[in-house]
């Protein structure tokens, strides 16, 4: 009686199809994500990369933000750059809106501009129990300041570039846009044990 | 490797929204707050450079400092087809995307910029998939269409849209000796025909631009296949420009539900005016600038 995990996207704007892709190999269910509707079918979700400030507007547009606080209550969400920057509790450079389901402040283009983007490989916390992992940072935010229930889980310089808080996640860098599928599989992996 | 991954990457990343041509600061501040993903800094609007005429130029590197300085988006910027010194000026700034666009005047007759050159990435105009393909092969890390600029008619965007996919679905028919032909034909290079031969799409994002003028012309040419929307004189040349801004984008986003298309579309006042491409003399066609 295992049931396919529904893994669900939300695609108001971004780097949906990447991911998509990934899900797919990765043999789950995926659904893209524009409505409340939808967004209650699903068992976790992923905000993909895109810009923040944008996805702000369409969120209340569809209608989506009491729905994202509640679904984030129960279920796991995992924020890449601008979904990490939808998930902190506080956002600077400028300061924004956020959503408030992961305890961090997250400071937005914190790099420079994407004459500053960049290919690095990433250092492992001690949490970290996957295979190596490359980070594509784009425009990327930067994690300043963690709550106390934060787990780091890889590194970039030794700065923190993605962290566990229960089952959320968030990630400064782009795993969607690399071949390994390390870490969607761990965020399955978090999904499975909720 | 990486820099092409790079460079097509923030593309990814405007997926699914609206780039919106603004001239100033305050239009880039109302273009942020309605939820453009970008704004283009220009400093005439295609619909006036085709009104006032003269050799329109790479914009006022202070105008553009500006609008970078005013938003937190990405912010791209024009250089004329061929100018790579324009373009060198515009990397300079730190633009996050330079479009290499037949709406200002051509600086060079035969050649485009090698944008493998550059750290910055460049998009370009196309009208079909020979022309993009060639793009690509230069360096090009997004296309979007031509379409007619500054026209407000969205027929070229949808001729070119249509021409492209269809070009494309083609490919995936054709066998190996077929593939060789089409290259010799469009003056691709065989790789990128054999590329989108196998997978049915071009390497890079695909976005449309040229005439957008209204919600429903954004969802039309999403529906087509375009991935994001470029949206030009539309905006500020309209009466009401933030309401239809807002609009635009939430059309952009909802382009597959015409219930939330059809309220997004109420009350906006008069859109630009508009053009009919068959008045225009072939020398009026920005599109046809590019080789």
């Amino acid at each position: 009686m295992v049931e396919k995990q529904r893994i669900g996207i939300l695609a108001l704007q971004g780097a949906v199809k990447p991911h998509v892709e990934k899900l797919v190999q990765l043999g789950v269910e995926v659904v893209e994500v524009l409505t409340p509707y939808t967004l209650a079918s699903v068992d976790a979700l992923i905000v993909p990369g895109g810009e923040s400030s944008a996805f702000l507007h369409l969120i209340e547009m569809n209608g989506l933000w009491d729905p994202l606080l509640e679904f984030g209550r129960e279920k796991p969400v995992w924020g890449i750059c601008a979904g990490a920057i939808l998930m902190a509790s506080e956002v600077l450079h400028p300061a924004q809106r956020s959503l408030n389901l992961f305890d961090a402040t997250v400071e937005r283009n914190a790099y420079g501009r994407q004459l500053q983007s960049f290919v690095s490989a990433l250092e492992p916390a001690p949490a970290w129990e996957e295979e190596g992992v490359e980070g594509v940072f784009i425009r990327a935010p930067r994690i300043k300041n963690v709550g106390p229930k934060v787990v780091p889980l890889l590194s970039y310089k030794g700065e923190m570039v993605m962290a566990r808080e229960g089952k959320h996640l968030i990630s400064t860098f782009h795993p969607e846009l690399t071949e390994s599928p390390a870490v969607h599989r761990y965020f399955l992996g978090l999904c499975g044990t909720t | 490797m990486s820099e092409m991954r790079l460079k097509t990457g923030l593309a990814e990343m405007l997926k699914g929204g609206v780039i919106m041509d603004v001239v100033n600061a305050e239009q880039a501040k109302i273009a942020e707050q309605a939820g453009a993903v970008a704004v283009m800094a220009l400093e005439r609007v295609p619909a006036d450079i085709r009104k006032q005429g003269g050799v329109a130029r790479m914009s006022d590197p202070q105008m553009i400092l500006e609008i970078m300085d005013a938003v937190s988006i990405p912010v791209m910027a024009k250089a004329r087809i061929g100018h790579f010194v324009e373009a060198q000026i515009l990397e300079a700034l730190g633009v996050d995307y330079v479009d290499e666009s037949e709406v200002l005047t051509p600086a060079d007759e035969e050649h485009h910029i090698d944008k493998f050159k550059f750290k910055v990435p460049f998009v370009c105009g196309a009208r079909n998939l020979g022309e993009a393909l060639r793009r690509i092969a230069e360096g090009a890390a997004m296309i979007r269409t031509k379409g007619e600029a500054g026209s407000g008619n969205i027929v070229e965007a949808v001729r070119h849209l249509r021409a492209m996919h269809s070009q494309m679905r083609r490919l995936t028919l054709l066998g190996d000796e077929e593939l060789v032909h089409e290259a010799k034909e469009t003056g691709a290079p065989l790789e990128l025909i054999r590329w989108v031969a196998k997978h049915g799409k071009l390497p890079v994002p695909n976005f449309a631009a040229g005439g957008v003028s209204t919600p429903a012309d954004a969802a039309l040419v999403r529906q087509l296949g375009a991935e994001a929307v470029f949206v030009g004189s539309g905006i500020f040349k309209s009466e009401d420009p933030a309401p239809r801004a807002r609009a635009i984008v939430e059309a952009t986003t909802n382009y597959q539900d015409p219930a939330v298309l059809a309220k997004c579309s109420r009350g906006l006042g008069e859109p630009m005016k508009g053009l009919d491409i068959h008045q225009l003399a072939p020398e009026e066609r920005l599109q046809e600038r590019g080789w």
